[in-house]
């Protein structure tokens, strides 16, 4: 048990993932290689038998993600890890995980796209894949971690967020954050907050196996305890067999998205620096967000009032606290590796009733601090 | 009223089902669940996942923990159930296009790997649910609606590739013969490994009646007449050429996937132990 001794080690991103897994309970992983995430599976083909779990390497990524489903509906912690090319082939089954209701977690180790563009080098093009991959209308929950210790926290984030809402959570990291390596001191387990599913509230023969709580979700009856129902990726009633009335596929379509969108402020994270007094407010993720907050820093010992909001939600969006970040700080650059996802977002959200600058690359090269001043600069000359 | 290996075994309250008339699935589910009522399978312990298609609907009508997934992926998913509880009885049920189509690199690796569970196909030559268009079982100069000039390709044997992938189970049954079908499908259900069991099955609304062969009747009658039990044709050589054999066809021993990995944890754990 290496890592679970609270002293300083050196780890990488994608060993932080899986640890941070393990930490959650997760016990099977089913994968297929594929640069740059490929650390994550070695890491788990390793760790996983010696507490006890299962690492399978699949014949390719759908095969992955389907057996990653069927062992979360068996009772276990499932989860799998791949990068953009891979990440297209799973959007099948992480449809069906949002239907069928189950938990599992997607680690999404970013690069560049589209098809097999750049296997190594960074990227944050997969966002909006991540959002709406799959067909037709349904939540989506998307954390992206920008260092090695919140590779870990967010992988447990993830396990906590998908068992309580029985939905797919994708772990959105990018070839930087994944392969690189910190020295970092990984929490005590009792120090680690943890969520499991809600089992059922009776016996078999008291409960529907798909009518909702409280909160919009179902608790879950593991295969194998005895509940014999039916789980499919039709359109279902609170039975669980496929149903063709037009107010419960409404109905239900409605609940899928609301279970997550109305717990949005629940599952936003993100980091504020400097925002007290910022005029300007730099927002990025993932590893632009190093770069920014380099730039930020360098900025502040210039005299300018810039701060950084470092997003680690990006899905369900978090509008909320767009909204009051650009009340107070109505100049945004937002600095991410694709063409401008999040920037439009935040145009969307606003109702481009801000100055949004962006600062974008998509060459394979990371974003320098440099870029992010330049875009800084540029703005604050905007009066 | 329905019989008491049926009130057990199938979720009556979902009846009618699907099918069009004459179509084999019924038969088949029929015969699956007098094998398991045979072999004896904890009802609460068994799952049965199936994929996308006119067969991959028995799921619904079974009542068991029962999973209709997506198409081709119904291996790829008991992988994932087998292994998180290997305990359970994980059987699962595909058609011809969902499992030698889509589903063909699952199936052959599910097979190499030898995974102890028991895959049932039912091949009725054709994909029924989005209107008889061809699939890998469609002899060649069959008509469907996608080969109205007959189709180009020929079919694959499912059994050999089974068996060549690496099942260690490997029968066919047909519904004309149901006492044999029971058995062979008892025989699989009971063998630990990976066993497959192609079900010949009659579609007489497309492939019927798009190759003239008849209604339900006259397609089973043809049945009867293209197939032989394995045993008969040992017996009688000459007579078997040219049939498709019924029956257990293959059996091996060799670890189940389950067990070899098992082993893995144990050299895990212990070489975990000697970093303490």
């Amino acid at each position: 048990m290496t890592y679970e001794r609270p002293k300083p080690i050196l780890l990488q991103g994608n060993e932080a993932i899986a640890e941070g897994a393990l930490a959650a309970g997760m016990r099977f992983f089913g994968g297929y290689p594929i640069s740059p995430s490929s650390e994550v599976a070695e890491t788990l083909a390793r760790r996983l038998p010696q507490v006890g779990g299962t690492f399978i390497q699949m014949e390719d990524e759908i095969a992955s993600i389907s057996a990653v489903i069927g062992a979360s509906i068996a009772g276990t912690k499932a989860m799998t890890a791949t990068s953009g090319p891979g990440f297209s082939l799973m959007q099948e089954g992480i449809g069906f995980a949002v239907m069928a209701e189950t938990p599992c977690v997607i680690a999404n180790v970013q690069r560049m796209g589209p098809s097999s563009g750049f296997a190594t080098a960074p990227a944050q093009g997969d966002l909006m894949q991540a959002r709406y991959g799959t067909h037709g209308p349904h939540p989506m929950i998307a954390l992206s971690p920008s260092s090695v210790r919140e590779c870990f926290d967010v992988t447990v984030k993830a396990f906590n967020l998908s068992e309580k809402y029985r939905t797919p959570v994708v772990i959105l990291a990018d070839a930087v954050v994944g392969h690189l390596r910190e020295v970092v001191t990984l929490p005590r387990p009792e120090e680690i907050e943890i969520i499991n599913r809600q089992p059922p509230s009776g016996p078999p023969g008291t409960i529907r196996p798909f009518e909702p709580g409280p909160d919009g979700v179902p608790a879950i009856p593991d295969f194998g305890t005895g509940y014999r129902y039916h789980i499919t990726g039709l359109f279902h009633d609170e039975t669980g067999f496929p149903s063709t009335n037009s107010e419960k596929i409404q109905a239900t379509t409605e609940r899928l998205v609301r279970k997550v969108e109305d717990h949005r402020e629940e599952m936003t994270f993100v980091e504020y620096l400097y925002m007290d007094d910022a005029e300007v407010a730099v927002v990025s993720y993932g590893c632009s967000a190093r770069s920014s907050r380099a730039a930020v820093k360098a900025a502040r010992a210039r005299g300018l009032k810039v701060g950084l909001v470092r997003l680690i939600t990006i899905w369900p969006f978090p509008e909320h606290v767009v909204r009051q970040v650009a009340e107070r700080a109505p100049r945004l650059v937002v600095v991410e590796m694709n063409l401008g996802d999040v920037a439009n977002e935040i145009r969307r959200v606003t109702r481009n009733s801000v100055v949004v600058r962006q600062v974008n690359r998509h060459d394979g090269m990371l974003i320098t601090p440099g870029q992010v001043l330049d875009g800084i600069e540029g703005v604050m000359s905007h009066a | 009223m329905p019989s008491a290996v049926v009130s057990k075994y199938l979720r009556v309250n979902r009846l009618p089902h699907i099918w069009c008339p004459g179509c084999g699935i019924g038969q088949i589910v029929n015969g699956t669940i007098r094998a398991i009522d045979k072999v004896g399978l904890d009802q609460d312990r068994t799952v049965i996942v199936s994929g996308i298609g006119c067969s991959s609907r028995a799921t619904g009508y079974m009542n068991f923990d029962t999973i209709h997934t997506t198409h081709g992926r119904a291996l790829a998913f008991a992988t994932g159930i087998k292994l998180a509880k290997p305990e359970l009885n994980v059987i699962v049920i595909m058609g011809d296009g969902d499992c030698a189509a889509i589903g063909g690199n699952h199936f052959i690796h599910a097979a190499r790997r030898n995974i102890d569970v028991t895959a049932l196909v039912v091949n009725n030559q054709i994909y029924g649910m989005t209107g008889g268009q061809y699939s890998p079982t469609t002899p060649v100069e069959a008509m469907a609606t996608t080969a109205p000039y007959g189709d180009a390709e020929p079919g694959f044997d499912l059994c050999g590739v089974a068996q060549a992938a690496g099942a260690t189970f490997v029968g066919r049954v047909a519904p004309v013969r149901m006492p044999e079908l029971i058995n062979t499908i008892a025989k699989a259900l009971q063998h630990v490994g990976f066993s497959f069991v192609e079900a010949v099955s009659q579609c007489p609304v497309y492939f019927g009646r798009m190759n003239r062969q008849g209604g339900p009747v006259q397609m089973l009658n043809r049945q009867k007449e293209i197939t032989m039990p394995v045993r008969t044709a040992q017996q009688k050589p000459e007579e078997a050429v040219g049939k498709l054999l019924t029956g257990v066809l293959y059996e091996s021993e060799r670890p189940a996937y389950e067990k070899l990995y098992s082993q893995i944890r144990l050299k895990a754990s212990w070489k975990a132990g000697e970093h303490v």
